[in-house]
């Protein structure tokens, strides 16, 4: 069956040409040129070195995310907080990266990076990985409902509460410049992030492929009982399981405020978390495709601001597009009944 | 304002008025998920019968026609949603996400469209306010339901409504079956998909009413994401409340009333618990329900998985 | 008497399959009908067809004389044909009566008239004998209640042909001789009855007419005065008569397992068990035999760690056990074969290799400091899958794409290269062809030559006798009896099975373990 694996390709890679499409035509009923709009999209997210920065920056957060939602849906999750885990992440690095001093660079910085990955981590497996293990309380809803914990949590810390900066903006103080991940290209926002990244990536698919508690992890997701059967300890993999994506999200959480933000504030970097869950989708939980899928959604949104400028097409038609590809993925059924009717049509021709 | 101020009537008009699309939405999500469809897709839902009903309103310069535009854009949400999960028989959860996504873009991209940066129209009208003669002079509790915008009071009689048309009405126990044991229902005759198809419609139709109460009904205009997750809160109160009709209009007034403490809370002096830890309560109280710490919850049996015949 | 439904030349075919060739059978006014086959020989498959569920490829149905076509189990429900499914169609949370008038409920105005549904229930229960609380939750009753409540359902919607898909697997002796009796009296009263099974003594009991199915054809249609169980085993599996394999003598040595006073409630829908005591030693097949429901499947997932006993001791070579995990149990050389091997025992989108794989994936030589050895993984998976005869004879295949027989091959070979000192194999030839089943029968016969303790649960008693050194009993989870091979004749186990002989030893305790074994089962 080598068709079964060109249509594992083929579906993304439609889904996400259909959903242009449709783009496209609200664009044209609401009186645009949408060529003009997506030339303008992809200029503004590749037409330069520092436009191709802004993508990558974008990207950085979305690939350590999504890499973190990919994971759980290996173990037959379905970790939709990562936003949350990600705020605490935000949280833990940018305390650490302000309040802790005297330390050199090469202690401070692992450090915060640390504190934000360690964060994530235990937010998403202390409570919806340990409930999830031992009562089945169902982690959709409770990591979503822990992500507005989180959210509210990092409004009450710097709005008034402990780590408010002096002044009236609800923010946190700068972080120190021994907790500050360097520029990778200069004059740009992206950082050494991007490397991390990469290399969380290359992590993943070795957990996944070449260790014993990979191996767990996708036995136990694709059918726990036989897992169980096996003598695997599945509530304990559901617990490492929800830690490691947590990781990562907060991990993402802490390179965007060592690395962009410099700082905690409020709302400006919200829906990572959301978007890394469409990037895992995108990229069929496959570390390499993740990192594609979070590359296109960088380029998405960097170079929405350049499309409604240039061609005057609300920025918003991205989160459209991006609408639509979570649809035709999820309903993959639709692009497959056409391919099916295309290979058949193609075979009476 | 001191600690014994703070439970005024304000307080009480503040929690209905926050309640209202809470239980509008999760009522509908009651439906829904009573036949087996989980609905994330309610904040999208949402999201869009607040638009429409500014749009409508402001366009045909009537509230009115406004919330039935409303209602008709939530629905054909749930049409969409519906034929993604039950045509196809997607993950429910992705398609709702899918939907959310969808949602805050269309309205973010014909509200600049339309409206450009100046927003939507100031002469937009607003659903009127009812008074309940009789009820309004009542001390205490006159200030607080004898006069409400319109939608306030049909919530209030959409509750039992609901619960008489889930639990006593043929049409009620046959969602419920579909929802418990789709192929005990289905070797009875009934139509698993139809039934899953009106659950989600009747979702789109009070999510997308929730929505107008959020732009027409409190306001009369619209911004960007306006719904700011309530529908998610909707959707812990259906589960709070135990995929219950009253049960969830219980969880969405307790919901609400925190939001109003949070809001309360602001002015307060000498306080110190900040408002976001109170806005947190609904979501804290739905995971330990879901834990069985709380309450003991039982979701219908077949919520979340596709019906595939024969099986 | 005359012809209510007659199917002629039904055929259906399944992707790699011929479930029904060319069947013709007819269902006489009044009559019961058996359908008798061994699982896989295609008397669910026609069944369904009649019941609209499925639609044939080739054929006729003639229900009074004219041809209908059924595009559902609804149109099928119309046209009087009410089936009962082996897993009912019920739903737990409801009362009788809601469950009995749903998709044809009573109203008043537009509320559900709940009296009237009551009374109806009522009614019907007086019209057919068939007793029922109409307020009760479904989920309240004993499953001999619950076909009950089916029963009544397909009555409520003017059935006068009723299926019933092997009705007595899940009840007990007594409510299964009360469906006997509940059979014969709506047989009187003009109910046609198609009754599926493979049992023959039920067979023999109950009907009128046998019809014999064998690989998706009808052999023979008898009336059962006529015939004997002799002849219908024979037309049951053809020439070959009985699977028949070569089993060395039988030497014993140390007892590997030992099960004292073992015992555990009834709960989250699983079988009670009660004081359980036996020994499996050493070179032998301890085969355990039983009616689907009195425990086996429980006894088994103790001994394997998957369920926690309330009660007793198992000791494995002297060390006691109870209560240890499957991984622990693994590493002191017990070997398990779960019944379902799609859901239990492989995960079906791993690839054979990593299915080999599945238990001692964590531990040299496969893995060295929590890195899995890729190559080593592989090449044993090589070796393994010629061994076993495994075909694709391909490691990377996906577990999905193999046969039935090839999925069972294995998990064979999983458990039985782990060198076990005791192997626990549930009904590890339940839906396999012929080929398979000899092959599995040949490993476990090897794996107890080799010296191994070999715990065999099976349904087929055929295949405990034929393959078992020694036989326990169960019945309502207690272990009733245990026969040497020679002194375990079919009919003496037969009877066993059904609490024949064990009402009067059991004495004192049998009020207990009723009880448990009785309690409430989810459908």
């Amino acid at each position: 069956m080598t068709s079964t694996r060109a249509t594992a390709v083929l579906v993304p890679v439609l889904s996400v040409l259909l959903s242009f499409l449709v783009g496209g035509v609200i664009v044209v009923i609401s009186g645009h040129d949408p060529l003009a709009a997506y030339v303008a999209l992809l200029q503004g997210a590749f037409g330069s070195v520092f436009n191709l920065a802004n993508t990558l920056t974008v990207a950085v957060p979305l690939m350590l995310a999504g890499l973190g939602v990919a994971f759980t849906f290996r173990a037959g999750l379905f970790n939709i907080g990562a936003e949350g885990q990600y705020w605490l992440g935000s949280i833990a690095a940018a305390w650490v990266g302000y309040a802790v001093h005297g330390l050199p660079v090469w202690v401070h910085l692992p450090l915060a990076l640390l504190a934000g990955t360690l964060a994530g981590a235990l937010w998403a497996a202390l409570i919806p990985g340990v409930l999830k293990a031992w009562t089945g309380a169902h982690e959709v809803i409770t990591t979503m409902m822990m992500s507005y914990i989180a959210i509210n949590l990092a409004r009450y810390l710097i709005e008034g509460g402990p780590m408010m900066a002096p002044g009236y903006t609800p923010q946190s103080p700068a972080v120190l410049p021994t907790a500050t991940l360097p520029a990778l290209v200069p004059g740009t926002q992206l950082s050494w992030g991007l490397v991390l990244a990469v290399l969380a990536a290359v992590a993943v698919w070795f957990v996944l492929y070449r260790t014993t508690f990979g191996f767990e992890v996708r036995a136990a997701g694709l059918n726990g009982r036989a897992a169980r059967y096996a003598g695997m300890n599945v509530a304990r993999i559901i617990v490492l399981a929800m830690f490691v994506s947590g990781a990562l999200a907060g991990l993402a959480g802490a390179v965007q405020t060592l690395g962009v933000n410099h700082r905690l504030f409020d709302a400006f970097n919200a829906g990572y978390g959301y978007t890394a869950i469409v990037v895992a989708l995108l990229g069929k939980n496959n570390p390499w495709g993740v990192l594609a899928a979070a590359v296109l959604f960088g380029a998405l949104n960097a170079g929405a601001s350049a499309m409604q400028m240039q061609a005057g097409v609300p920025a918003h038609l991205v989160d459209v597009v991006q609408g639509m590809i979570i649809f035709f993925i999820a309903v993959d059924g639709i692009i497959r009944s056409v391919l099916r009717r295309t290979r058949k049509e193609a075979a009476q021709a | 304002m001191n600690g014994s101020e703070i439970f005024n009537a304000q307080l009480w008009m503040t929690a209905l008025s926050s309640a209202t699309p809470l239980a509008l939405a999760a009522l509908g999500g009651t439906f829904s998920e009573r036949t087996g469809v989980v609905n994330i897709a309610m904040e999208g839902m949402m999201l869009t019968g607040a638009f429409v009903a500014v749009l409508a309103s402001a366009t045909l310069h009537s509230a009115f026609l406004g919330l039935a535009a409303a209602i008709l854009s939530g629905m054909l949400m749930a049409v969409l949603f519906a034929w993604g999960t039950i045509r196809y028989k997607a993950d429910q959860v992705v398609v709702g996400m899918a939907i959310n996504v969808l949602a805050a873009g269309l309205t973010g991209y014909l509200l600049n469209a339309i409206y450009g940066f100046t927003g939507t129209p100031p002469d937009t009208p607003r659903l009127p306010d009812v008074t309940i003669p009789g009820l309004a002079q009542m001390p205490g509790i006159g200030a607080v339901l004898g006069r409400a915008d319109l939608l306030v009071y049909v919530m209030l009689l959409l509750v039992p409504l609901s619960h008489y048309f889930l639990f006593r009405t043929p049409l009620g126990l046959r969602m419920r079956a579909v929802g418990e044991h789709p192929q005990a229902a289905d070797t009875a005759g009934i139509d698993v998909n139809r039934l899953r198809f009106l659950g989600v419609l009747i979702s789109g139709a009070l999510s997308g009413m929730a929505g107008a109460y959020i732009s027409i009904g409190v306001l009369n205009a619209f911004n960007v994401n306006m719904t700011n997750g309530r529908g998610y809160i909707a959707l812990a109160a259906m589960i709070f409340g135990n995929w219950k009709p009253v049960g969830a209009f219980l969880a969405a007034a307790l919901f609400g009333l925190a939001n109003a403490l949070a809001i309360n809370l602001q002015g307060l002096e000498g306080w110190h618990v900040s408002k976001d830890f109170v806005l947190m309560i609904p979501y804290a109280l739905t995971i330990l329900a879901l834990a069985g710490i709380v309450r003991r919850t039982t979701p219908p049996a077949a919520d979340g998985i596709p019906y595939e015949p024969g099986h | 008497m005359d012809v209510v439904l007659e199917l002629k030349g039904i055929t259906k075919r399944f992707p790699g399959v011929v479930a029904n060739d060319r069947v013709d059978l007819d269902l006489r006014r009044g009559e019961i009908h058996a359908v008798l086959g061994e699982n896989g020989a295609g008397k669910s498959t026609i069944m369904k067809i009649v019941s609209g569920l499925y639609s044939p490829d080739e054929g006729t149905i003639l229900l009074e004389g004219r041809p209908v076509r059924f595009a559902g189990p609804r149109e099928a429900i119309t046209a009087g044909i009410g089936m009962v499914h082996q897993h009912f169609m019920l739903i737990p949370v409801m009362t009788v009566a809601e469950n009995i008038v749903l998709g044809r409920e009573p109203a008043r105005g537009l509320a559900l008239d709940v009296r009237r549904a009551r009374e109806d229930v009522r009614q019907l229960s007086a019209r057919y004998g068939l007793e029922i609380d109409p307020d009760r939750l479904v989920g309240e009753l004993s499953v001999g209640l619950q076909q009950r409540v089916e029963i009544l359902k397909a009555f409520y919607r003017g059935a006068n042909i009723l299926i019933l898909d092997e009705p007595t697997a899940m009840l007990t002796p007594q409510e299964a001789r009360e469906l006997f009796r509940i059979m014969r009296e709506l047989a009187r009263s003009g109910v046609s009855i198609f009754f599926i099974s493979h049992k023959l003594d039920e067979v023999m009991e109950v009907a009128d007419r046998v019809s014999v199915m064998r690989q998706g054809r009808r052999v023979a249609t008898l009336p059962a005065a006529e015939t004997s169980p002799e002849q219908l085993a024979e037309l049951m599996v053809g020439r070959s008569v009985l699977l028949r394999v070569e089993r060395g003598e039988h030497r014993p040595g140390e007892p590997v397992l030992a099960v004292e006073g073992l015992g555990r409630a009834a709960r989250g829908g699983r079988a009670a068990l009660a004081d359980i005591s036996f020994e499996v030693r050493a070179g032998e097949i301890f085969g355990l035999a039983g009616v689907e429901g009195n425990g086996q499947q429980e006894l088994v997932e103790v001994l394997a760690g998957l369920l926690k006993p309330d009660r007793g001791t198992v000791r494995l070579g002297g060390v006691d056990v109870t209560g240890r995990s499957p991984r622990q149990l693994f590493e002191m050389g017990v070997a398990y074969i779960p019944p379902d091997r799609q859901a239990e025992g492989l995960v079906l989108d791993l690839t054979v290799a990593e299915n080999l794989a599945l238990k001692d994936y964590y531990r040299a030589p496969l893995a060295r400091r929590g890195l899995i050895d890729v190559k080593r993984l592989a090449e044993r998976a090589r070796a393994l899958v010629v061994e076993y005869d495994v075909r694709p004879a391909n490691p990377a295949a996906v577990a999905r794409t193999l046969s039935g027989g090839n999925q069972q091959k294995v998990i064979l070979g999983r458990e039985v290269s782990s060198s076990p000192r005791l192997l626990i194999a549930a009904q590890p030839t339940r839906g396999l062809d012929v080929g398979a089943i000899e092959f599995v029968h040949r490993r476990l016969l090897a794996l107890r030559d080799s010296g191994a303790a070999v715990l065999l649960s099976s349904l087929e008693l055929d295949e405990i006798l034929s393959l078992a050194d020694r036989i326990g009993v169960m019945y309502k989870g207690r272990l009733v009896a245990v026969l040497d091979a020679d002194e375990a004749t079919r009919e003496r186990v037969g009877l066993l099975m059904t609490g024949a002989t064990a009402a009067a030893p059991a004495g004192a305790g049998t009020a207990a373990a009723g009880a448990g074994a009785e309690e409430v089962r989810r459908p």
